[in-house]
């Protein structure tokens, strides 16, 4: 694969590490010389300097003909108008940005990036998962449609402790697909019973979500 | 009819507008991320002031995004004029949306994409390059030029 990162910062650096090492083709792309220069001491003549917003940069450095474009600067702006140009100009088959804002990830998605990754949210699910067990837990969502993947925790709190899948009265469009038990994944069967934490992960139309919800919703005395 | 309009950006273009547009009648609200900028404005600026990134979807929408006739991004980033631009396009369904850009080939694509984008970089070069050959509407444009110095003027005391 030819990999083209954009943004020499420390992501972008040991993206591009971790890439080379498993023998991609990779071109880092960094808009500040000095930083470039010591990029490129420690990753050689793989890193190029140039604003990865720019036409004739993104000319150079082969954009036209690459098979991802990520985009990893520290400014969601310039994550956004990288990959979009990406698109729009080289017909860039899938692109990859980084935001910050988590709110962005939305945006994003509704303006054609392929894929966007928010460190803050990622870390935002893993404190929610230790904090709040019982509470559903995003873990993606599936592309061009409104399906969410979650993870539902059950507690010894939890109303459905002991019942089955069948005992469930689930929402039309959700779907048990896993029970997570001592770190093993079972395809579900309808008498499989709910234990104290147990992973429970589903599929659901986003609106149905709330209804899940409540089948899992912790008893509070 | 007064509209309300949003300005990102409090520098020379920016202020300039909310001067303007507030003198007009309008309901100006202007956000820039650092308050000094709005010493820009004058104290006759009758208008909303909000400092914040303009690509914070939240300070968007208590700028009045929402019910906002007209988004205009005049910050010195093209990207972040870009950005608030298509926020205010797919968020909050503005109905004109125009976005200062200073190179010719993102304010190309952009403009395909459906945002009204100026290129001040080379509008300023086919001004330049009329009043000086004595070609096209050189005068007229002259003209305009000099009533909008008198604006910038006028309003800086």
């Amino acid at each position: 694969m030819y990999v083209i990162v954009v943004g020499g910062g420390k992501i972008g650096y040991y993206l591009t590490k971790q890439l080379l090492t498993e023998g991609h083709e990779v071109l880092l792309l960094e808009k500040d010389r000095r930083r470039q220069s010591a990029m490129a001491e420690q990753l050689g003549d793989v890193v190029m300097q140039g604003d990865g917003c720019e036409v004739r940069i993104m000319s150079e450095a082969g954009f036209g003909r690459a098979d991802v474009i990520v985009a990893v600067t520290g400014d969601d702006e310039d994550n956004l108008v990288i990959c979009q140009m990406a698109k729009k100009n080289f017909q860039a088959p899938r692109t990859v940005a980084r935001v910050n804002d988590p709110a962005n990830m939305v945006l994003f998605d509704k303006l054609g990036i392929d894929t966007t990754v928010s460190s803050t949210q990622i870390i935002f699910n893993l404190l929610e998962q230790q904090i709040e067990p019982g509470e559903i837990i995003p873990l993606g969502a599936l592309k061009n449609g409104n399906i969410e993947v979650v993870a539902i925790n059950v507690s010894e709190r939890s109303p459905v402790l002991g019942q089955t899948i069948q005992d469930l009265r689930l929402p039309g469009n959700a779907l048990i697909i896993s029970v997570v038990r001592s770190d093993n994944a079972m395809i579900p069967q309808k008498d499989t019973r709910f234990e104290n934490g147990d992973s429970v992960i589903a599929m659901v139309v986003a609106e149905e979500e709330p209804q899940l919800r409540h089948i899992f919703a912790e008893v509070h005395s | 009819m007064p509209q309300t309009i949003v300005i990102l950006g409090c520098g020379r273009v920016g202020s300039t507008l909310a001067k303007q547009m507030s003198g007009e009648g309008h309901d100006v609200t202007v956000i820039d991320i650092t308050s000094d900028s709005f010493r820009r404005l004058g104290n006759k600026f009758k208008g909303h002031r909000l400092v914040g990134s303009g690509l914070d979807q939240d300070l968007l929408k208590r700028a009045g995004l929402e019910r906002a006739s007209a988004f205009i991004a005049v910050t010195q980033g093209d990207n972040s004029n870009i950005m608030a631009a298509q926020i205010a396009r797919e968020v909050f369904h503005v109905e004109r949306v125009v976005a200062r850009i200073y190179d010719p080939i993102r304010a190309q694509a952009y403009r395909e994409l459906g945002i009204t984008t100026l290129c001040t970089t080379t509008l300023a070069a086919g001004l330049i390059h009329d009043a000086a050959l004595g070609e096209g509407q050189g005068d007229a444009l002259l003209q305009a030029s000099q009533t909008w110095d008198k604006v910038y003027l006028e309003q800086r005391c």
